[in-house]
């Protein structure tokens, strides 16, 4: 049967014909269909998605990505999913926080229309409780930070009783989820502390001790901004608990950049400019090479490609890797710019 | 028209080295005008055009499942046609070009789309952009000029084969998309030696499966899926085939053949720089008048000036630059070739019949009737004197 389809929607595929008429029918592509938009805060909102047919659930704690068109152009960026797999209507959700200037945030949070079919793709990450969720917790997220855990709040629901959420926003109002934690934390099943940073200044690390009194016995997962992040690391590292934390980032930490050079997209046959601190898949996606891609911040190795020739820095921590003609070298692209003339096989 | 180094109404004589820096300037500002307009509207109009493609293709292909009935036949079959025209010209033929891969959607992406022609995509790519689109009318380097088989320019040297090349070009337009695979294939230079080139052998190789492929699904596939209708389907796919390579052999012809389409030697080339190669992309191409029906159908090749100038621009955009290309032309007294889709034709065609013989047998011919062929180079004369003033001065 697939045989003979395929015979008949040749040089086409089967499903692209499925697509024509049902875009959420396809076994080919993942997509999604956005069904609701509810606001969260007034830079937030939460985007209800009714997956298509291949969905294969998640864990809570993990994320997606979703390739929306923006003004002709497909975008992906990666959030992670706030709806529990329990959801009753099959749909799941992620919550966008916009960022000054940011293009695909912005165009979910305010443009987006429901109606709108958008691309996606399976969900993975490992920032997931697994067996450890029956330990107790502590979690510490700022700003959009809270999604992963408001997922894991939600979809382990009952496991999660006892734990403590540090969470730090700029004003009470600024809080997503805002009602719904404090609901969870006045029935007492979680101990909600809020830092409202405009007034009360950022957490410091140092009172996590004063703050939690049974730190020690917690398992530590924390997710918000770099700054954050870098400085509960730091402080866990020289108080010994550095082995109980575990960090989602939402961004790649970039610390150096230099010289770029021209690379060459061996399979497209396309030239462009690296300047030496974008990384190349961003070049690759501006010279309209297909570029495959996952989290954009080094962590899923779903743009790994072949370097053949020339240099390239790691842009988190300045490595030069060089590959001379016959070499095939894996790099990842979104945390790799050209440091100096390179190819790409691509 | 001869190689234009030799030719005595040389069109670009009276360009300087600046003119043609400033020409090269001006279509880069065009240029770059569609690339910061180019978004949501142009995607729209793609993926609208994909979508009806493929309903129209659907539709006609479910209608001739009945083809027993002759409306039945007649409507499917004329809505297959269309579509095939569709898919090879304005989609496929674009899509390729790399005309849509600003939208970064891999389904609708040069290095992935497979067209519904004999040829396969990827060798299809290789002569067409690469090699066509560099050498666009060099004689000797431009293989898509006479594909190789017909005499198109005086400087090709007369041999009695052309004698028959009317009739060739009559059989080419008949199986246009096996002559794109062969020629794709390049062939004429490859069939000796052909058993020790395994490069050939693997292209060839290829191309037979997509043949096959196309094949069974036109031919044993969907006449299968129609029953009692099997033989009228058939008949409808190979019309609908048909069809669609005498309609692109012609619009492909208006391209390049028609008279006033400047030619370019070897080694005129040598040293070309960006603004050069635009200069040759404006004469060495011709534009075809019609309505907007035809324009899509042409895949927008009816404005193979704009196409040839900037051949990875979207394809809607071509029609709204072609006013300010052309303004470009006028102020550099440059000749923009372009006539109805019947004059087009018929005057390439009248070139095929006329190089078919030695040269100048029909210029000897008609001088005996009294009729003179110099007429161009009064026009010239008459139009522009101040140009020939200030060539003089
Ligand atoms: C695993 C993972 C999960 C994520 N989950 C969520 C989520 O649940 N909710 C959510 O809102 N976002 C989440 N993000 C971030 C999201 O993917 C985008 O990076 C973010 O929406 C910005 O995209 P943009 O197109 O709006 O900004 P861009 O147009 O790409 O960038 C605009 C500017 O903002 C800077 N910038 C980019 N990303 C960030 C960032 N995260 N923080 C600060 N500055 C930035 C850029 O350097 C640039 O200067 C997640 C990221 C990852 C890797
Ligand atoms: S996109 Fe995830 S590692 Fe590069």
């Amino acid at each position: 049967m697939g045989a003979l389809a395929e015979r008949v929607a040749t040089p086409l595929l089967p499903s692209d014909y499925v697509d024509l008429l049902s875009p959420l029918a396809s076994s080919a592509e993942l997509r999604g269909k956005v069904v609701g938009v509810l606001p969260e805060t007034v830079d937030s909102a939460t985007l209800i998605i009714k997956p298509g047919r291949t969905w294969k659930g998640h864990r809570p704690g993990q994320y997606i990505r979703v390739g929306v068109d923006i003004n002709g152009v497909r975008r992906w960026r990666a959030y992670s999913l706030t709806s529990s797999p329990e959801r009753p209507d099959g749909n799941l959700t992620i919550t966008v926080k916009t960022i000054e200037e940011g293009l695909v945030s912005n165009h979910l949070v305010h443009r987006i229309r429901t109606g709108t079919v958008i691309q996606l793709d399976q969900a993975t990450g490992d920032f997931t409780l697994g067996e450890q969720r029956r330990r107790k917790q502590l979690f510490v997220t700022a700003g959009s930070g809270i999604t992963p855990v408001m997922g894991m709040l939600r979809g382990h629901s009952e496991d999660l009783e006892g734990s403590v959420l540090i969470h730090s926003a700029p004003t009470g109002r600024d809080v997503i989820f805002g009602r719904e934690l404090r609901g969870i934390a006045d029935e007492g099943r979680i101990e909600l502390i809020e830092i409202h940073t405009d007034r009360a200044g950022m957490l410091n690390p140092a009172n996590l001790a004063a703050m939690v009194p049974d730190l020690a016995e917690r398992e530590i997962r924390a997710c918000g901004p770099t700054g954050m992040l870098d400085s509960i690391e730091a402080h866990l590292e020289t108080i010994g608990l550095a082995h109980r934390l575990r960090t989602e980032r939402f961004r790649p930490a970039v610390v150096v950049t230099g010289e770029g050079g021209t690379i060459h997209f061996t399979v497209s046959d396309v030239n462009a400019q690296g300047d030496g601190a974008t990384p190349i898949l961003d070049v690759g996606e501006e010279a309209g090479v297909l570029m495959p891609s996952g989290c954009r911040m080094g962590i899923c190795f779903g743009c790994v490609s072949r370097l053949r020739e020339g240099a390239v820095r790691d842009l988190r921590t300045g490595e030069v890797t060089t590959a001379t003609t016959g070499d095939e070298i894996q790099i990842q692209t979104c945390v790799s710019a050209a440091a100096g003339t390179c190819q790409i096989e691509l | 028209m001869t190689a234009i180094q030799k030719d005595p109404d040389n069109p670009i004589a009276h360009l300087s080295r600046e003119d043609i820096e400033q020409i090269g300037r001006e279509l880069d500002a065009i240029r770059q005008e569609v690339l910061d307009t180019r978004g949501e509207e142009d995607a729209a109009y793609i993926r609208g055009l994909i979508d009806t493609q493929r309903k129209l293709e659907l539709g006609s292909r479910g209608v001739l499942l009945f083809s027993l009935f002759p409306p039945a036949w007649l409507v499917g079959t004329a809505g297959l046609t269309v579509a095939k025209i569709l898919e090879n010209m304005e989609i496929g033929h674009n899509v390729m070009h790399g005309q849509w891969d600003w939208m970064r959607d891999p389904k609708i992406h040069s290095t992935t789309w497979e067209w519904d022609n004999a040829s396969p995509a990827d060798l299809w790519k290789h002569s067409h952009n690469e090699i066509h689109h560099t050498y666009t009318n060099v004689i000797g380097k431009d293989h898509d000029l006479g594909y190789g088989i017909m005499r198109v320019d005086e400087d090709q040297r007369w041999v009695p084969f052309y004698l028959g090349q009317p009739a060739w070009n009559l059989i080419n337009a008949f199986l246009f998309e096996y002559s794109i695979a062969a020629y794709d294939l390049q062939l004429k230079k490859n069939w000796k030696g052909r058993k020790e080139n395994p490069e050939f052998q693997a292209k060839a190789k290829q191309v037979m499966k997509k043949i096959r492929t196309q094949m069974t699904k036109d031919y044993v596939v969907h006449p299968a899926l129609s029953g009692p209708s099997a033989p009228t389907t058939l008949a409808a796919n190979l019309t609908a085939n048909l069809v669609r390579n005498l309609w692109t052999h012609s619009v492909i012809m208006c391209g390049h053949f028609p008279e006033g389409v400047a030619t370019f030697e070897k080694k005129s080339i040598d040293g070309e720089t960006h603004d050069d190669w635009y200069v040759r992309q404006m004469l060495g191409a011709a534009n075809i008048k019609g309505s907007p029906a035809m324009h899509v159908m042409t895949g927008n090749l009816s404005f193979q000036i704009e196409h040839h100038l900037f051949p990875d621009l979207p394809s809607n955009r071509y029609q709204e630059i072609s006013p300010k290309v052309r303004d470009i032309f006028e102020r550099y007294d440059l000749p923009y070739a372009e006539g109805s889709l019947p004059g087009q034709v018929a005057s390439a065609w009248k070139k095929v019949i006329r190089l078919s013989l030695p040269d100048d047998t029909l210029g000897k011919a008609k001088s005996l009737l009294g009729f003179g062929r110099k007429k161009k180079e009064a026009d010239i004369h008459e139009i522009r004197p101040e140009r020939l003033e200030a060539r003089a001065a």
